[in-house]
């Protein structure tokens, strides 16, 4: 970013709600069924027709309102008027100046807190497709539009413009969608676009300074896409400023393969959409004990998994640590870790190899036996199995989807020795190096090696390294 | 409470082009005096001093009118696509839309 | 206590339902005072003979199987062209819905084919609900029964004739702003409207969603309960439909007015026909004979109704007819691009009322003026509560007169809409209280033309409001025959 300037960012997220059916009738709430087959009066917007709100599309927005510590309040719905094809009333139903939640934060996995407005409901539109050369709007010779989506239940969630990075509202991005998911409100699949993100981006020169004129960045697809067009387009606005001439409020569209926003409206008034309360709806008015029970059906969020694991390491020094417990939580793999540490395998060791090795098959490690699991990481644990033996052992267990790691263990050849014949053959390495045990006992631990190597090659790399380690030292204490 | 000015030609054409209506140099003289007249009349409420007063947006005062979430059947497609008037791909055919949604 | 009796479609329910008549019969008697008489009168948008036959088939399968045919078993009933019924043109006398049938049945109409009714067709109405004359109709005017030189008030003047002239003993309408009870007053007939919330909305092609009931018409107020009854009830398709026990009021309508108060509305006998106050007063003789209580009430804040309704109405009216767009259904002419086809579509497809009213609502909630207009006349709404409310705390109903005039001509006021709008000067305000109200037919003018006094009562105080209208009409003096002669 150009030196002498810093961005202001906030970020609008649509999140597509995992219902049965729509937001205000009762068509199936389903991608990809074939064009206008799930469609009705009411979200054909035929005349006559009427909107019913969907209870369970409530929940799920309380849901969400309840995991970005918003109040809960009393709301009502708007009519948003503007004419659009898609648009099957030529009015949204959605929510103005009293939405179901409102004032609350999301903390980034680093701990910055960005700021929530608003998360309210409204409903989707149907789908436009374009013919023409190019599929986009621009040039097309007519379009044709798909109503199976009109009516879907939606929850825009409007941050605080408190992002200064893209690397801040990639972070933004993606922690919401691992909450969305955690909610069971959504799928959060921003390529599919049951997620879509538009980013407000301005510059400044300082922080003294008042904001700058914002432009509204669409069509990003990716969370990788949201931080490329954000750095575009704040460069975009330096540019035009260090020459002098002015940033106009519009809205941009990326796109992808140049590599660039564009300007989609030729003249950018701010649209008068003559809200007014719906009178075909009545108030939304969530009780304390319908709000108790929606938080008390949630779930852990991410943040708190991540703080489960974090407690449980109690101040371990790793410096991976941070990295595994954002890959396990993100992965959906951290009851594993709290589990096998309840049923006492070493936190780090539990953490370890979860996030490296059970992370490269997270939808079997999801769906492994946990005792299965647990019992496998107890074998490293002890010494039984070498780390070697213990990754292969753990491959074995996730194709099978469980099984007894013992068994597996035996099948590959990887016998735990025995407590005696490990101590034959660590008293059969000493006695063949005499004066390397005597300088051994004096103190010269890196010679520990040597015995380690001899035992290894003993037994043909089975012996645990930990078990000989421990053995040698005994045998040092004891004389 | 300031009542708004009298109403203006460009005030109606910028209202019949938010509305998707267009107005003959006629019409839109008809229509400027009688809308002016409506609204005059309207003046009495416009100017009178209701501070304090909440609006009543419904008569009625109910809140949480919900549905459950199950499917209903939907329409037969075919009785759908046959009422409108221009229909490609199983999908409403409408000419070529030159901006994005506002 | 004063009793009217069951009334004339109530008496045709039972003859039907004892086999005493077949409902094809029935049908063919009614249809034949159509075809004499509607080519003059223009009641009718559509007359569905072909439906209504196969209903009144299965009405007299129904008795001769010895099952119940329902309540209005065999009665011909006459639909508002805004109600939706499945695969039967639904145009709202205009031009950008022409030959639309909806895929769905409106709920009333679902409710209706339940009981038995026989519906005969779809009649014609002001445009989208909007008028007081049937003028603004894309199908030409109704006239009235009475003087076929005259109106017969609107918006529902097609559903208010066709029960004048015979046509049909029950049909339905909608009032918005007196568009059931205007219309019934001008031709001498019973018309109601309901508490807001207690007949659905579902498939009524909405105007101003706040304000409209579909209600009945009929020749008694007993057949008018009776048709209530049919229609009323919580309906789970409507957010706006009021969950709780709905009144029942046919077995309630005699029961008379010993000991209750009637509260004279002073504002609406303001500036209206002194032959129109006179019937309101003698009305209100008859109900002190009969044992009520008679007082005289002022509620100024309904003064300021006629305004606050001009600037509700038409704003939500300006948003439930932006989905006339071309796109899905009805009109569409066609242009380069969408916009264009939309605003071709629209100024093509609306009459001048309905383009009045659209700009009239969506200037009122522009930015810049919301809280002028729309969210001013809100507060007045509140304010009218308020001063209804502060009246029912002294009377059980309020008296006063339906409409300013009798039946103008036609012609008389098209052209001057506020002059139009002044017709709804006494009916608006119930419309925005979502108070329930009920016209009924007392004696004519001295040259001919039929006169209605309009009973007012609380949100659901149906029961009340019948009680009340039953003992009006028995003291009514005798109907004016609708022969179209006029004077």
């Amino acid at each position: 970013m150009t030196d002498g300037w810093v961005m202001v960012i906030g970020l609008e997220v649509h999140c597509e709600l995992k219902t049965a059916t729509k937001l205000f009738c009762g068509c199936p709430n389903l991608f990809g069924d074939e064009p206008n087959t799930n469609v009705c009066p009411v979200c054909l917007g035929l005349p006559g027709s009427l909107p019913v709100l969907n209870q369970r599309a409530v929940e799920l927005a309380m849901a969400i309102g309840t995991a970005l510590h918003c109040d809960i309040r009393p709301s009502t719905f708007h009519r948003k008027n503007y004419f659009y094809p898609d648009q099957a009333k030529d009015y949204q139903i959605s929510q103005y100046d009293e939405p179901l939640n409102a004032d609350g934060w999301l903390d980034l996995p680093d701990g910055f807190r960005v700021g929530i407005e608003r998360a309210h409901m409204e409903e989707d539109t149907g789908k436009t497709t374009h013919a023409g050369a190019s599929g986009r709007i621009h040039g097309a010779e007519y379009s044709l539009v798909d109503y199976n989506r009109s009516g879907v239940p939606l929850v825009e969630i409007v941050s605080r413009a408190d992002m200064r990075t893209s690397e801040q509202a990639r972070a933004y991005a993606a922690e919401l969608r691992s909450i969305l998911v955690a909610t069971g409100a959504s799928d959060g699949k921003m390529e599919e676009g049951s997620m879509r993100v538009d980013a407000n981006v301005s510059v400044r020169r300082s922080a003294d300074e008042p904001f700058g004129t914002r432009c509204e960045i669409k069509n990003l697809n990716s969370v990788r896409s949201l931080g490329r067009a954000i750095d575009y387009e704040a460069e975009r606005q330096i540019a035009l400023l260090e020459a002098g001439e002015v940033v106009v409020q519009q809205t941009r569209h990326w796109d992808e393969d140049a590599g660039r926003t564009q300007a989609l409206r030729s003249k950018e008034e701010a649209y008068d959409y003559r809200y007014f309360l719906e009178p075909d709806l009545v108030p939304l008015v969530p009780d304390a004990e319908w709000i108790h029970a929606v938080a008390d059906t949630l779930g852990l969020m991410p943040a708190e998994r991540r703080g489960r694991l974090v407690a449980l390491l109690d101040g371990t020094d790793a410096s991976d640590a941070a990295s595994q417990v954002a890959t396990v939580v993100d992965l959906g793999l951290d009851d594993l870790v709290v589990e096998a540490a309840a049923r006492g395998v070493p936190v780090p060791l539990a953490l370890k190899r979860t996030a490296n090795e059970a992370a490269t098959d997270a939808g079997a490690a999801r769906a492994v036996e946990v005792g299965s699991y647990v019992a496998l990481l107890t074998m490293e644990a002890n010494g039984s199995l070498s780390a070697t033996q213990a990754k292969a052992v753990l491959g074995d267990l996730l194709a099978a989807g469980g099984g007894d790691p013992a068994a597996i263990a035996k099948a590959r050849g990887f016998e735990a020795m025995s407590d005696d014949s490990l101590v034959a053959t660590v008293a059969d390495a000493v006695a063949a190096h005499p004066d390397e045990w005597a300088r051994f006992r004096g103190g010269e631990d890196k010679l520990s090696q040597v015995f380690i190597g001899q035992v290894m090659k003993a037994t043909r790399g089975q012996a645990n390294g930990k078990a000989v380690m421990a053995e040698l030292q005994r045998l040092r204490r004891e004389g | 409470m300031a009542t708004p000015g009298r109403l203006t030609r460009d005030q109606v054409a910028h209202v019949a082009d938010l509305a998707r209506l267009t107005l003959t140099e006629e019409e839109l003289e008809l229509f400027t005096g009688q809308l002016a007249e409506i609204l005059d009349h309207a003046a009495d409420v416009a100017s009178l001093d209701l501070t304090g007063v909440a609006p009543t947006a419904h008569a009625l005062a109910v809140t949480n009118v919900l549905r459950a979430d199950q499917v209903q059947p939907c329409l037969d497609r075919q009785e759908v696509l046959r009422a409108a008037p221009s229909v490609e791909d199983e999908r409403f055919r409408v000419p070529r839309i030159l901006g994005e949604a506002p | 206590m004063s009793g009217t009796g069951p009334g004339p479609a109530a008496e045709l329910a039972g003859e039907v339902r004892r086999g005493g008549r077949r409902a094809v019969d029935v049908l063919d008697e009614h249809l034949a005072a159509i075809d004499a008489r509607d080519h003059e009168i223009h009641a009718f948008n559509l007359v569905t003979r072909d439906e209504a036959r196969a209903q009144a088939e299965a009405v007299d399968a129904r008795v001769a199987r010895g099952d119940d045919p329902g309540p209005l078993a065999g009665v011909p009933v006459a639909l508002k062209d805004n109600l939706c019924t499945r695969g039967l043109p639904t145009t709202c006398s205009s031009r950008i819905l022409a030959g639309w049938c909806p895929p769905y049945d409106a709920t009333v109409v679902t409710r209706l084919r339940d009981a038995g009714a026989v519906m005969v067709g779809k009649t014609n109405m002001d445009e989208f609900a909007m008028g007081s004359s049937t003028e603004n109709s894309a199908t030409g005017p109704t006239r009235n029964p009475h003087d076929t030189g005259r109106v017969p008030g609107g918006s529902s003047g097609g559903s208010a004739a066709a029960v004048a002239a015979g046509f049909a003993p029950l049909a339905l309408g909608s009032d918005t702003g007196g568009s059931i009870r205007q219309p019934a007053a001008l031709c001498g007939v019973v018309g109601m409207k309901p508490t807001y919330g207690t007949v659905s909305r579902y498939g009524l092609v909405a105007f101003a969603s706040s304000l409209d009931q579909i209600g009945p018409f009929a020749r008694s107020v007993a057949d008018a309960a009776l048709l209530f009854d049919v229609i009323g009830g919580h309906d789970p398709a409507d957010s706006t439909s009021l969950n709780r026990p709905t009144p029942r009021v046919l077995s309630v309508v005699d029961e008379g007015v010993d000991g209750m108060t009637v509260g004279v509305l002073t504002e609406l006998l303001d500036g209206v026909d002194p032959e129109v106050a006179a019937r309101t007063h003698q009305a209100a003789e008859a109900l002190a004979a009969a044992g009520a209580r008679i007082e005289e009430v002022s509620v100024p804040e309904v003064l300021l109704g006629l305004s606050a309704y001009y600037l509700i109405a038409p704003a939500e009216a300006s948003s439930n007819l932006a989905r006339y767009d071309g796109v899905r259904f009805g009109l569409r002419v066609d242009a380069e691009d969408t916009v264009a086809m939309n605003t071709a579509t629209r100024s093509a497809g609306f009459g001048a009322e309905v383009k009045r009213r659209i700009m009239l609502g969506t200037y009122a909630l522009s930015a810049g003026y919301m809280d002028a207009y729309y969210n001013q006349a809100l507060r007045v709404r509140t304010r009218i509560l308020e001063g209804f409310a502060a009246a029912y705390r002294r009377c059980d109903v309020l008296l006063g007169p339906t409409t300013p005039t009798t039946a103008f001509a036609l012609g008389e006021k098209v052209d001057d809409p506020m002059t139009m709008y002044r017709s709804d000067i006494c009916t608006i305000p119930t419309n925005l209280a979502g108070h329930p109200a009920i016209s009924v037919p007392f004696g004519a003018s001295a040259d001919g033309l039929p006169i209605g006094v309009q009973v007012l009562a609380p949100a659901l105080a149906e029961s009340t409001l019948f009680r009340v209208a039953a003992v009006v009409e028995a003291a009514a003096p005798a109907p004016v025959p609708a022969t179209g002669a006029g004077s």
